[in-house]
């Protein structure tokens, strides 16, 4: 999907600063060789199933399924993952490869936090130094998970400027490196940012849609008829569609954060009301003014806070390939009340958009078509703020 | 010869990096005019952009200042339009990838031709993504301006031997590469252009100006002239013409 220089369609590329082109020229060079490395491989896949607790379940929704009276549904349990999401799966393989190429020392961006408590883990495991950069703003909404990074034994650095969350807290890390090439890795956490992290963090999420494809075709004998995953820079849902790209039965549907809704300023849904731009090292669609300054946006979740796309997702939304729908707060909210009180399984804020969507989608599906949602996180970090949503003060 | 070529003629040149619209765009116009009468050889228009990921803090809050002013790039090349009736000091605008994209590349770089603006330098722009403004740039004169590291290291060849206008000589972190450094890194560049050499590296002093133009062609000041700007208010183009004076004076000093 990607060409030697890490395009997808118009899309991707490296808009870096100078400084920061010898570091990514050296990743790339690292990736090549060891993305067919046998022994990397074998030591990446152990670190999955025996540290991350890989495979993850797909778990026929029962109660959902009845309840909504269409489509069979299946909840693809990134959120039973060691640290609770699926980032763990991105940040093992970036982890790995930066202790083979000799580096000491991780970097990271979070919005929720997810992200960062998922470096901090795999830098304690491998020995290695680990520092956070988190929006200030996200550091109160997401005050448990910067405990658990510290706990963790990382440096959480809040980020007060611009907006002071996710893509503030990029910008920080990305000039930090510019500080610290030699010994530092950014372990970068989405699909995103320049060539060749968007492609690197695609092959090690692309664990889950390879699972995905294997059970379902032991549980029912077929492939699904759309697989849907919520979207910010897009690393859940891309590691979740890329083994169905080429099946075009499959629906492929990313659901974005619209927040308030598409029509106000207070959205994150940036394949819906963005435009074409050039930030944080890549092209692709991004929430800005008429002049290019990069828009302030808005949801209630932390981890989908972000005002672009990753390139790939640009590009699959450019070919028709996938789709993606805006999903409100209030929606987001009614699926994680209800995906906990129907299934027993409590959902990040950030999957419960994914969940709202297949709550429409469902019922208007026929009984023998069969349904995938990727839970890609655990939602205990989201009570205290869902509890305030509700109005109902409780305390941490 | 080019309008930027002449700032390299007299001596080493003294480039003033000004963010456009920080406080004001009357107070940013009068600067200028400060710059230019008092020893600037070539200025550096900064466009501000929300999310300048390769500034430091300081030029960061003086990009956020002149956004929160309600500055445009629209207001902004009617600024530099006015200029030019009268200031003829070489121009050039630093500014994001994304300012250039989103207004267009052949409008943007149409309007530079238009307001005499001589060269474009985008930091978010590496020698690998060029072709996304160079075509346009050719076509309309306005030189692409390429930026060399201190860590660029095997890339220098490949991107000198393509230098337009000015070669921006830029590091980490103020302080972050010696002397003995940038004078080889210099004389790697030379080896394939003879294009001049500015050293932009969180320069702050006259004698620290002095002692990095003894090494290359010229200098860019950034952040103390943003300082300068933030401290004195309705004072400032006094005080930036002091500072360019004192700098300029002891690059002179060199000769």
């Amino acid at each position: 999907m990607t060409n030697p220089k890490g395009r997808f369609g118009i899309h991707g590329g490296q808009y870096i600063p100078e400084i920061l082109m010898n570091a990514v020229i050296e990743l790339e060079k690292a990736y090549a060789y060891y993305k067919d490395d046998a022994s990397f491989n074998q030591e990446l896949t152990a670190l999955f199933n025996e540290y991350a607790g890989r495979p993850s379940r797909l778990y026929y929704a029962e109660k959902m399924t009845k309840d909504l009276g269409g489509a069979k549904i299946y909840l693809k349990r990134e959120d039973l993952n060691h640290t609770g999401s699926h980032k763990i799966n991105n940040v093992l393989g970036q982890a790995l490869l930066a202790k083979k190429m000799g580096k000491t020392r991780l970097i990271a961006e979070t919005g929720a936090g997810q992200h960062g408590v998922a470096t901090a883990t795999a830098a304690t495991l491998m020995g290695m130094e680990c520092v956070v950069f988190m929006g200030e703003e996200d550091t109160r909404r997401q005050a448990l998970n910067v405990y658990r990074m510290k706990l963790l034994g990382a440096e959480v650095v809040p980020v007060t400027s611009g907006t002071a969350t996710l893509k503030d807290a990029v910008s920080e890390a990305m000039r930090e490196w510019t500080k610290r090439i030699d010994d530092t890795h950014y372990c970068l956490g989405s699909v995103m940012g320049p060539h060749p992290f968007p492609t690197i963090v695609r092959d090690f999420q692309s664990v889950i849609s390879r699972e995905i494809r294997q059970q379902i075709l032991e549980k029912e004998g077929r492939l699904p008829d759309a697989v849907l995953a919520c979207v910010g820079g897009g690393s859940n849902a891309i590691g979740s569609f890329y083994h169905f790209i080429e099946d075009k039965t499959v629906a492929l549907i990313g659901c974005e954060a619209a927040g308030r809704g598409i029509d106000t300023f207070e959205t994150a849904a940036t394949v819906n009301t963005g435009r074409v731009g050039i930030f944080h090292g890549m092209k692709s669609y991004f929430c800005q003014d008429k002049y290019g300054q990069i828009a302030p946006v808005y949801s209630i979740s932390a981890g989908l806070d972000y005002p672009g796309v990753g390139p790939e997702h640009a590009n699959l939304h450019d070919m028709g390939r996938a789709q993606y729908v805006p999903v409100t707060d209030e929606e987001a909210v009614c699926a994680f009340e209800y995906l906990s009180r129907t299934e027993g399984i409590i959902p990040a804020i950030e999957s419960a958009h994914a969940v709202a969507h297949a709550m429409k989608l469902a019922p208007t599906m026929d009984r023998d078509k069969i349904l995938v949602i990727t839970i890609s996180g655990r939602g205990d970090k989201d009570c205290a703020q869902i509890a305030r949503y509700r109005g109902e003060e409780i305390y941490e | 010869m080019s309008n930027i070529r002449k700032a390299f003629e007299n001596g080493k040149a003294c480039i003033p990096f000004i963010t456009c619209g920080d406080p004001s765009l009357s107070a940013t116009e009068k600067i200028i005019r400060a710059a230019a009468e008092n020893g600037a050889d070539l200025i550096e228009l900064g466009i501000p952009f929300s999310d300048p990921t390769a500034e430091g803090p300081v030029i960061q809050a003086s990009n956020i200042r002149a956004l929160d002013k309600g500055v445009t790039t629209d207001k902004i090349f009617e600024m530099v339009r006015s200029l030019r009736r009268d200031v003829s000091v070489p121009m050039v605008f630093m500014t994001y990838a994304n300012v250039i994209f989103s207004y267009g590349a052949e409008r943007f770089i149409s309007a530079c031709e238009e307001i005499g603006i001589d060269g474009l330098l985008v930091p978010d722009l590496p020698f690998e993504e060029k072709e996304e403004f160079l075509p346009v740039c050719r076509d309309k004169g306005v030189a692409l301006l390429s930026v060399i590291a201190s860590n660029s290291s095997d890339r220098t060849a490949m991107i000198a031997k393509e230098a337009e206008g000015f070669i921006c000589i830029t590091a980490p972190e103020a302080g972050s590469c010696t002397g003995k450094e940038l004078v080889s890194l210099i004389a790697e560049i030379r080896k394939h252009t003879d294009v001049p050499c500015a050293i932009s590296a969180g320069i702050t002093t006259a004698e620290q100006a002095a002692a990095m133009s003894a090494l290359s062609d010229g200098v860019i000041t950034d952040s103390e002239i943003i300082r300068i700007i933030e401290k004195q208010n309705a004072d400032a183009p006094r005080f930036v013409a002091e500072y360019i004076r004192e700098t300029k004076t002891s690059l002179s000093a060199l000769e």
